[in-house]
């Protein structure tokens, strides 16, 4: 008996089917096109202008800068966010009382818009925010630090901001992954007399091992692609000079008004995708060869 | 017993470190003008507790329009993803055709892809469309989502084979078995796209602000980066406005949280 008409699939696959080829799979081939014209973002004639676009991207010192916050960036959150999640979802792992409160509450950062959060950060962050004021009445610090001004603590604070707002994902992620460890591997470790740390390392961390390749891929690709928490910090400037613009912040400022470009844009996306690649690439290969 | 004290103090140092800035914005936009938010002994509890800044932040920025024009993208992609996603899912995962696996396979590509990497020249699409600076030009590229599709199809794929068996010999067509027998059965799974479009499209940012252009169209989060950057460097008023564009979302998640976690459980949840 059949169970459908040929066309029937095709009929309900065709609406998301031709979204996902206009909006994602033709954008992709379009950018790399588009990173050869001179493209402006209020229409009218565009030329190709061949690898034009690419060059000035070697001798462009915000794209240095841009390339370098993104190394930072991803060398602290990659470690801060591969581990403390894990951590955070074994604590709330345990079925307690008011766990259901608690792992809602830690994913609240995750729910807020970045805007929203951005804000409230540079308050906090402000010289004469909560964090500065706190410091010096607890004799931490004589002045405050300017953490909104700075080139680098820009960055400092930034991150910190990313990973605040990332524990409560991953939490979830390791959540899942956890669900599936095996129970009598842990009931076997506490008859051989193994503390928590001992099964943490020997039962937990080998039992959830894709897992943390997962999130560290997640991560680094996130620490890529950062916009709003350096764009709210800064107020749009990038600080400084602009030296604590992302990739994506300069192919932000590149798409609009009357002299952006979105040939150079584009250039600065495919820039974006191959350094994206890379973490990708090395995390699944480091991955596989330890299954071996 | 010792443990289970440790556990509890380590968690609420937790939760001071996550929900302790909310509470901190949600008291500076309570605090009165004569109080001093910049004192060095920052108190938590407003001493002149008003709502004033609430409405001033409609005197600085009109409000109520970013908030219509944020619930209207919204309920554009909620019901987008809702609709199509779940035709596409049923699709692949329950009638056999040939080109499936391709089709399957365009969906999974889109993941590898982080979605900046296209903005651009999906702008350049838009524009084209005729749709810059419109809000059904910020909608559209978010209506049906890669993602959703997956979520649905691991849904529909994840039931049992005979039920669509018993319907087809009952000679039901596939609409349906879609609607009367595979839909019941993933709700849950629609209840995490219908919550998550609407989080996403709600606090979508770097988006809106490319193809935004008039402040009249600006959506609530363009609206308040809007307020801090021009208008002011009053932290009341600008907490207020954070707090407005949150507290709806906040409201929102706690109240379908369970349908979330009940997911994460499932293995419904990955991005």
């Amino acid at each position: 008996m059949r169970s459908h008409r040929w066309f029937t699939p095709w009929v309900l696959v065709a609406p998301a089917l031709i979204s996902v080829l206009g909006f994602s799979i033709w954008p992709s081939i379009n950018t790399l096109r588009l990173s050869f014209t001179d493209t402006k973002p209020l229409g009218g004639d565009a030329d190709y202008v061949g690898l034009r676009n690419y060059t000035d991207m070697l001798h462009d010192g915000q794209v240095a800068d841009a390339l370098l916050n993104s190394v930072v960036y991803m060398a602290i959150c990659l470690p801060l966010l591969t581990v403390l999640p894990l951590l955070i979802a074994i604590l709330v792992e345990k079925q307690l009382k008011f766990i259901a409160f608690f792992r809602t509450a830690f994913y609240v950062p995750v729910i807020a818009s970045a805007v929203v959060v951005g804000l409230m950060w540079t308050w906090m962050l402000d010289d004469r925010g909560f964090i500065n004021s706190l410091a010096q009445r607890l004799h931490i610090l004589q002045e405050p630090l300017p953490f909104l001004t700075d080139r680098w603590l820009i960055i400092i604070s930034a991150v910190s901001l990313t990973v605040w707002k990332g524990l409560g994902y991953y939490m979830i992620v390791y959540l899942a992954a956890l669900g599936n460890v095996r129970k009598d591997l842990h009931e076997a470790a506490v008859m051989d007399g193994a503390g928590p740390i001992r099964r943490f390392w020997s039962v937990t961390v080998p039992g959830v091992r894709g897992t943390i390749f997962l999130v560290a891929i997640l991560v680094s690709v996130a620490a890529l692609r950062v916009f709003s928490e350096l764009y709210l910090l800064t107020a749009g400037t990038g600080g400084p000079g602009g030296q604590d613009s992302s990739l994506v912040m300069l192919i932000q400022q590149y798409a609009r008004g009357f002299y952006g470009d979105l040939g150079y844009a584009s250039a600065l996306s495919v820039l974006l995708f191959v350094v994206a690649v890379v973490p990708m690439i090395v995390l699944a290969r480091l991955n596989s060869r330890g299954d071996r | 017993m010792k443990e289970k004290i440790l556990r509890y103090v380590l968690l609420v140092l937790v939760l001071i470190i996550t929900v302790g800035p909310f509470l901190w914005q949600l008291s500076t936009s309570l605090k009165g003008a004569g109080e001093d938010i910049y004192t060095s002994t920052p108190s938590f509890v407003p001493q002149q507790p008003t709502l004033n800044n609430y409405a001033r932040v409609a005197d600085a920025i009109p409000v109520w329009r970013y908030i219509g024009n944020s619930l209207l993208v919204a309920v554009l992609t909620v019901g987008g993803n809702l609709i199509f996603t779940t035709l596409a899912g049923y699709a692949i995962a329950r009638l056999k055709f040939r080109g499936r696996g391709i089709v399957l396979g365009l969906f999974l590509a889109t993941l590898v892809l982080p979605g900046e990497v296209t903005i651009i020249s999906q702008f350049v699409t838009i524009r084209d469309l005729g749709l810059a600076d419109t809000l059904l030009g910020v909608a559209l590229p978010t209506m049906i989502s890669a993602l959703n599709v997956l979520l649905m199809f691991n849904a529909f794929r994840a039931l049992p084979a005979d039920i669509d068996e018993a319907a087809i010999v009952d000679g039901a067509n596939a609409w349906q078995r879609l609607v009367r027998v595979a839909l019941p059965s993933v709700r849950g799974t629609l209840a995490v796209v219908a919550i998550f479009s609407f989080i996403a499209a709600w606090d979508d940012f770097l988006w809106p602000l490319i193809v935004l252009t008039s402040p009249d169209k600006f959506t609530l989060t363009v609206g308040l980066q809007y307020l801090s950057g021009t208008f002011t460097q009053d932290q009341r008023l600008i907490a207020a406005g954070t707090m407005i564009a949150f507290l709806p979302i906040a409201v929102l998640f706690s109240a379908l949280q369970r349908y979330f976690f009940k997911g994460v459980e499932e293995g419904g949840v990955k991005g």
